[in-house]
């Protein structure tokens, strides 16, 4: 393909604007987490300043509100993985017939708005709850969880799907085959197969609930978390503080990012070489059979 | 709180106990594999299979949207008389959005109807500019970038998905507001003498929203695109076909559920969204979802709320619907 | 001493697709008995009917003398070593073979005991620590062999393990199989498309077509003695002519074919006036041989040379083509020389016409 020179300035040029769109928010508010005003600021910078990281870990708000968010996302993976899992197990079982019923079921989750999803949430328990005298449950906390785990469950569930499509059924038939029961198949052979899929579905539903805030929300009741604190923040007014929030999200994502960038090229390489050392066997083993009469 | 956590850490401890209890049964007697759904997955796993699912299907999808669409056609009522005879149902709520209150002199009630269609325009609107500025970006990505220039594009895409919502509205108010970057250089290369309220015309809402969701829509695009063969598009270019042409009858119809798919996440997010209209919206702006959330926690009307959230989820099915009709296309195909 | 698996009046069925019919076989303890046929002939089926993975439609497997009627295969006393191997790509060499002792509860050190000897039996102990990903085919196929042996089955099932290897390795394995199975003296039933593999290594071999066993018997028989056209084609080379039998003598009858009469033994009795087909095998047919033998007469269309052995290819005035493979020394003729290739009675096989008038 070789466009002529005025594409390729319009492609350049649409390039830099779009990048500018995507990135330039995020550096003015990067800027402005060092500068020294009151209100997030840009230019002039009036001085360099850690102020507002200071500010950020004192506010007593939202670190209760990231403590929250923490264990509600944790609460999430542990309900979502396994239910994703369920999920995806059945889809590959169920019978033809009611698979895109069930498929459309399982999935609207990821196709209604977070709002909905929230406000479902907490009427129903309220009702349940209240009328099966299990008051305690209609909690900020349970509802949340239960909220987010209802898409949240749903990209699990796909995460997991794609794999468990490419899984070889004999694996399976030689396990029983060599007397291991249903169970010992599932967690001998199924799950450490299904693990990277199992592996990014936590890392997904934790990230999908810890940036939540459509459905936490209204699910949240009483409490708070991070998101809706920092909603009341922002609505209240402007403060470098925010800014500050941003970078160490984004600080943190990138040395995770990092450190999975490190393990899996380790992985790689451990893979790679494993696939030289049988390449070196098989041709050894030719070279080593003696050629049998024919016939 | 302490009860609940005792539920949500009791409910999947009983399963695992419930778990290893069966398997250990079943170790002590063969069981028959066959056709049937617990002979093919044992009892435990079985079990558990069908617990979860059930539960997601039933306690977490089903009954929770069942029971606002309920609520949507029940009067406000204070707790006492809860299911006392003054409790049938009733299209009060449904009426109010279109009326509103009976003490109230006007015909309509114009304020929610209007911020309703606004929000369902500027939504649809939103997702086709988002399609214009992503597909030429990811047919690059899909069929000419090198592997490391994808590396680093895919890199640059992410990076601002790593803020929540929030974060990247709060963003835009920085960046518009009437000392921010921009109107400091508008003013400074004198196009203007005056800040622009960026924000009071709700501009700084629709940017937000539309960057908010850019990422829905370029992966979608970008997987179906990556699919198409590159020879195909070569083959085309070959034939003399003029560039407007392969995209219309290559590229456009191979990437038909990247599409439906993006164009429907997008609009579904942006109709849906609450975090941008509460951060870049002025005091004058019309946008459903906080009208939504008033119903609940302002005006304390949870079955009006419940009618409100269920005129915008009929909306947004109705959208899936004519999207996949006009695609012709079925749901599996755009949730991948 | 009962015998290691009976099939009475096995039939597996899917919807309306009749995947075996009616088989009725006894596999003796301490035999090498091979299923031969084509894809799709029903071998596959059988197999995972005796290691209890399809329930037979009707009929009774046994094991052992023991009915295995809604016994699971993690409860039979077999192992299957599957075409693929299916072995446990997150697990060693050592953690393979030992799963199942591991899923039947043996103490770690005895199963350490254990693994450690099958590892030096299939000469792969200085691998135990390995991934299957870091193996040889030839390695991975040893690895699956000792997974199955670790469980002490009374019966092993293969099912085509040597079709993804290469050619030279596959012909190595034979061997070492055979040899294998001398060693642990059970009974190993084998699954295959390739003649040759079954003829090689079998003590008996059931050919199957079509969902049927055709013929059981040892090599020999299967491969000299045929009693069904589909045997005597699939098994080895074979030329075949149809005709009617004129007269029967003694063991013997005349088939009248557009060839002219035909003499050949006949093993099934057939009787006058009744279709039949006549085979008879390349390497029995002999150049210019005339007088008290029948034989073809036609035009030479091709000569291959191969050394030790050479194939002509002969076109008859019917159009078919009819091939001999002669050995060295003899003068070959050349392409487009008018040609006789005879055979002597005792060389002729006649047999019936399978129903629907075969292929």
């Amino acid at each position: 393909m070789i466009p002529g020179p005025f594409q390729r300035v319009m492609f350049a040029l649409y390039t830099v604007i779009f990048f500018l769109y995507l990135l330039g928010p995020l550096v003015v508010m990067g800027v402005s987490a060092f500068n020294t005003p009151q209100y997030p600021q840009v230019w002039p910078i009036d001085g360099l300043t850690l102020d507002w990281f200071a500010a950020l870990f004192a506010d007593q708000d939202m670190m209760t509100g990231l403590k929250m968010s923490l264990w509600i996302g944790l609460l999430v993976v542990c309900i979502s993985v396994p239910i994703g899992l369920a999920g995806a197990i059945i889809m590959t079982q169920i019978q033809p017939r009611v698979r895109s019923l069930y498929y459309l079921v399982v999935v609207s989750p990821v196709l209604t708005p977070g709002i909905i999803i929230g406000i479902s949430t907490v009427v129903f328990w309220r009702q349940f709850t209240g009328q099966t005298g299990t008051r305690f449950l209609y909690d900020g906390v349970v509802l949340t969880v239960l909220g987010q785990a209802s898409f949240i469950s749903a990209y699990c569930m796909l995460i997991i799907l794609a794999r468990l499509q490419r899984f070889d059924r004999s694996q399976e038939e030689a396990a029983l085959d060599l007397g291991a029961s249903y169970p010992q198949v599932f967690r001998h052979i199924l799950l450490p197969f299904l693990k990277p899929a199992l592996a990014s579905a936590a890392v997904l539903a934790f990230l999908s609930s810890f940036e939540n805030y459509n459905t936490t929300t209204f699910a949240i009741l009483s409490d708070k978390t991070l998101t809706t604190v920092l909603a009341g923040r922002v609505r209240q007014g402007s403060t470098p503080a925010i800014s500050a929030l941003a970078v160490v999200i984004v600080a943190v994502t990138v040395i995770g990012a990092i450190a999975f960038e490190i393990y899996k090229r380790r992985a790689d390489a451990a893979a790679a070489r494993r696939q030289r050392a049988a390449l070196e066997a098989e041709e050894a083993e030719l070279a080593g059979t003696p050629t049998p009469a024919m016939g | 709180m302490n009860g609940s956590l005792a539920f949500i850490f009791g409910l999947p401890l009983a399963v695992v106990v419930l778990f290893f209890a069966l398997s250990a049964y079943e170790r002590r007697r063969g069981i028959a594999t066959g056709p049937g759904f617990f002979q093919r997955n044992g009892l435990a796993v079985g079990l558990y299979l069908v617990l979860a699912v059930g539960f997601w299907a039933f306690f977490i999808i089903l009954l929770p949207q069942l029971a606002m669409v309920d609520m949507s056609f029940r009067p406000k009522l204070p707790p006492a008389q809860m299911g006392g005879p003054k409790d049938l149902y009733t299209l009060e709520n449904y009426r109010y959005f279109l009326f509103g209150s009976t003490t109230s002199t006007a015909e309509w009630n114009w304020l929610h109807i209007k911020a309703f269609f606004l929000t369902i325009g500027v939504s649809i609107l939103i997702t086709l500019i988002n399609f214009a500025i992503c597909y030429p970006l990811a047919f690059h990505m899909a069929q000419s970038a090198s592997a490391a220039r994808l590396r680093v594009l895919l890199l640059l895409l992410i990076l601002p998905y790593w803020v929540n919502e929030i974060l990247r509205a709060f963003a835009f108010r920085v960046l518009l507001s009437s000392g921010g970057i921009i109107n400091q250089l508008l003013m400074g290369s004198g196009l203007t003498h005056e800040p622009i309220d960026f924000l009071g015309a709700d501009v700084g809402l629709y940017m937000g929203l539309s960057y908010a969701y850019l990422l829905m829509m370029i992966f979608p695009l970008y997987n179906a695109i990556e699919s198409l063969d590159r020879n195909q598009v070569e083959a085309a270019r070959d034939l003399g076909a003029p560039w407007w042409h392969i995209h219309a009858f290559i590229v456009l119809p191979h990437a038909k559920p990247g599409i439906a798919s993006g164009c429907t996440l997008v609009f579904m997010l942006t109709a849906g969204a609450l975090a941008a209209p509460l951060v870049l919206g002025g005091p004058r702006t019309l946008w459903f979802t906080p009208i939504v959330y008033d119903r609940f926690y302002q005006a304390f009307n949870w079955p009006q709320g419940a009618a409100y959230a269920f005129i915008l989820l009929v909306s947004c099915i109705l959208f899936v619907l004519v999207v996949l009709k006009a695609f012709r296309l079925s749901l599996g195909e755009i949730t991948r | 001493m009962a015998a290691a698996v009976e099939l009475e009046g096995v039939n597996v069925t899917f919807g309306d697709f009749v995947a075996v019919r009616d088989a009725n076989l006894t596999i003796e303890p301490g035999e090498f008995f091979s299923f031969l046929g084509p894809s799709g002939c029903g071998k596959t089926t059988l197999l995972r009917t005796i290691s209890g993975f399809i329930e037979p439609t009707r009929g009774q497997v046994k094991i052992g003398g023991q009915d295995m009627k809604g016994i699971g295969p993690n409860k039979r006393p077999t192992a299957l070593i599957f075409q693929n191997l299916a072995l446990f790509p997150m697990m060693t060499v050592a953690e393979n073979i030992g799963y199942g002792l591991r899923v039947r509860g043996v103490p770690r050190h005895e199963r350490d005991e254990k693994v450690k000897t099958l590892l030096i039996q299939v000469a792969l102990s200085e691998h135990g620590h390995k991934k299957v990903s870091e193996l040889s085919g030839g390695q991975k196929q040893r690895v699956a062999i000792a997974r199955a042996l670790a469980v002490e089955p009374s019966v092993l099932l293969l099912d085509e393990p040597l079709s993804a290897l290469d050619l030279k390795l596959r012909q190595h394995m034979r061997a070492e199989l055979r040899a294998i199975q001398k060693r642990v003296g059970i009974t190993f039933i084998y699954i295959t498309h390739d003649q040759g593999e079954a003829l090689t290594m079998s003590d008996r071999i059931a050919v199957m077509n079509a969902g049927v066993i055709e013929q059981v018997g040892d090599g020999r028989a299967v491969y000299a003695e045929p009693r069904t056209p589909f045997v005597a084609s699939f098994v080895g080379e074979n030329n075949r002519i149809r005709g009617r039998v004129s007269a029967v003598e003694d063991g013997f009858a005349t088939l009248d074919t557009p060839l002219g009469a035909l003499k050949g033994r006949n093993p099934v009795a057939l009787s006058v006036g009744q279709e039949a087909l006549l085979f008879v095998r390349p390497e029995v047919l002999r150049l210019h041989a005339n007088g008290g033998t029948s034989g073809f007469a036609g035009e030479t269309l091709d000569v291959a040379y191969e050394g030790s052995v050479s194939h002509i290819t002969l076109r008859v005035k019917t159009g078919q083509k009819v091939t001999a493979s002669v050995g060295g020394g003899v003068p070959l003729p050349a392409a487009g020389e008018e040609l006789h290739l005879g055979f002597t009675p005792e060389d002729g096989l006649l047999l019936a016409l399978p129903e629907g008038h075969g292929r």
